[in-house]
């Protein structure tokens, strides 16, 4: 064989395993979406069928009744773009001094914030939550928001291995034309992260989205809850609202999967190990 | 003469300026991780330090309880629903994380070949992490289920009764591994990543010397990405430990069937947030922080062995 057919053959069985994996992939998600537009009683027919007859568009109005959709909607969007935005400040400046600036103590404490992201999340929520209780910020957002302007250890991580492989020369240069450290990180070096940075947006933006656990503990209040405790809401002792469930799922779902199916190039160029050591 | 008094001039004063340079650029390095170091103490540390306070005491929200030395530590070893709890939790985390790893190689693997419709297929394996778990959670229950779900449909096609899955205690837990490996799109765009960070020209060298495919893959692929491997593995097996929101929304926390489902952070929430035993609850947390530390110790050490770094 020669080496153009070879290598046709191999692409060949490659798209074949990847129709494979990606039937496994899609086919819950298009069942979401089928059964954000069926009728109740259509929902469990066997066999399955995977054309709505007829499309009940009515769901994702009923759906939006059903729950205060538009309130939770708002709710989920504003903890969303603000922990966003927090962790977007933070991370990014303080993967910098870890990359970028000496100073004593520097590894020492880089070390610690890997030892940190090994802390499961819940050795630290009871005593979190008794704090935050005595702020009085149990039955408000601020949880959920406000660690984020602090700094996420997995994220320093990400973006301190991207600060890594950027050259010296840059800050050198920067420096000899007599522009302060700030500067330098916010004119030069930050706008030469931005994929990493994009990565860490995007991480945080889809974690926060989906989050489950964090609104659960310290959402106490009805009207501040998010779409992922709304969704709980469908299922009640009488049994499950399927098909309005899946419209809000789908709801949920499509701006952020429109958002990666744009930004996945920047974002996997976000994110190097090639530092790691 | 004029020339040696000046260059003997000139050093003392680089020193200071050396000197001064180096106390400023220690204030930049401080003052740029001052919101990390703010973080850490207030949301890490000080927590850490709580927490071990607790577990020794019968703290509540509602009272403020005792010290009771390790009487919640003692309590725990004869309670029958921890050790339950931390048998679940085990097992799944043996099956779920090194199959975790082996498909999501293997995945990243076929992605990384520049086949056409990349972007598709990377949205394609990426969306389940996008869905929200208790909408997913609702989903596999679907599929899942004995009489009307699509994958005993399936299996009854090929002449195969399939099991009651999430009703049956054999086969509730490989049910939430098969859910849950549904989820490793995260970790396959960490491992596209590092794949792209594997310099072209080994490939061509390997190439030059007549190496096949499986030989470029054991020789070149797979060792140059296993600090990326040793990454999720450490990852995975925390999150692994860390199992709840599936099965705490799947089975509206009940565990069922027979506390099958019942997971370690699943049976500590309860304990802290249903029953109120904050302390007893903590003393569960810190059990997990230990068992989880030694199984990161253990990976690290054996790390040495199998985990290559580029450039050494």
């Amino acid at each position: 064989m020669n080496p153009k057919t070879k290598k046709k053959v191999t692409k060949t069985i490659a798209h074949v395993f990847l129709i494979i994996a990606s039937f496994f992939f899609i086919i819950p998600f298009i069942w979401m979406v089928s059964t954000s537009l069926k009728p109740l009683t259509q929902v469990f027919t066997y066999p399955p069928e995977w054309i709505p007859n007829p499309f009940q568009w009515k769901n994702y109005l009923d759906a939006m009744e059903y729950i205060p959709f538009f309130t939770y909607l708002n709710n989920t969007v504003i903890i969303t773009l603000v922990s966003t935005l927090g962790v977007v400040i933070s991370c990014p400046l303080v993967a910098y001094s870890f990359a970028k600036l000496e100073w004593k103590g520097r590894n020492v404490f880089f070390f610690i914030t890997i030892a940190v992201m090994m802390i499961p999340g819940q050795v630290t929520m009871i005593p979190l939550f008794l704090i935050f209780n005595k702020l009085g910020w149990v039955g408000t957002p601020l949880p959920l928001i406000v660690p984020a302007f602090f700094g996420v250890p997995f994220y320093i991580f990400l973006l301190r291995q991207f600060f890594l492989g950027l050259p010296d020369d840059l800050r050198d240069a920067a420096k000899i034309d007599g522009a302060g450290e700030f500067r330098i990180y916010w004119q030069i070096l930050l706008p030469l992260a931005k994929p990493a940075v994009l990565a860490v947006g995007l991480f945080q933006f889809m974690g926060s989205w989906t989050d489950f656990i964090g609104p659960l503990l310290y959402l106490t209040n009805e009207t501040q809850y998010t779409l992922s405790l709304g969704l709980q809401q469908f299922q009640t002792q009488m049994g499950t609202e399927w098909g309005l469930m899946m419209a809000v799922s789908t709801m949920m779902t499509l701006p952020i999967i429109i958002l990666f199916f744009f930004l996945q190039k920047t974002f996997i160029q976000g994110i190097t190990f090639s530092g790691i050591k | 003469m004029a020339e040696l008094s000046k260059a003997t001039n000139t050093r003392p004063v680089n020193e200071v300026r050396k000197k001064k340079s180096f106390i400023k650029s220690n204030i930049h390095g401080w003052l740029f991780a001052s919101p990390w170091i703010i973080g850490f103490l207030a949301f890490f540390a000080f927590p850490l330090i709580a927490s071990i306070y607790f577990s020794f005491t019968t703290y509540s929200i509602l009272k403020p309880g005792d010290f009771v030395g390790v009487q919640n530590y003692k309590e725990l070893m004869q309670d029958d629903l921890f050790w339950k709890s931390i048998y679940n939790t085990i097992y799944f985390t043996i099956f779920y994380v090194p199959l975790s790893i082996i498909f999501g190689v293997a995945l990243a693997m076929m992605l990384n070949m520049k086949v056409k419709g990349m972007a598709i297929y990377r949205t394609i394996f990426f969306l389940p992490t996008l869905v929200p778990h208790v909408a997913l959670a609702v989903l596999w229950m679907w599929l899942l289920n004995p009489g009307f779900g699509l994958i005993n449909g399936m299996l009854e096609i090929i002449g195969i009764q399939g099991p009651n899955w999430l009703g049956s205690e054999t086969w509730s837990k490989p049910s939430l591994v098969l859910m849950s490996l549904w989820g490793i799109g995260q970790a396959v765009i960490i491992y596209l990543a590092g794949l792209g960070d594997i310099p072209n020209e080994l490939y061509e060298a390997a190439e030059v010397d007549g190496a096949n495919w499986w030989q470029k893959t054991r020789n070149v692929t797979i060792p140059l990405l296993t600090p990326v491997i040793f990454f999720n593995l450490v990852m995975g097996a925390i999150g692994a430990f860390q199992q709840f929101t599936l099965p705490y929304t799947m089975t509206q926390g009940q565990g069922t069937p027979a506390n099958s489902l019942t997971f370690y952070v699943m049976y500590l929430y309860d304990n802290a947030f249903k029953y109120f035993q904050m302390g007893y609850a903590s003393a569960m947390a810190w059990i997990l922080f230990i068992i989880i530390m030694s199984l990161t110790a253990v990976i690290f050490i054996t790390s040495n062995r199998w985990v290559h770094y580029q450039g050494k």
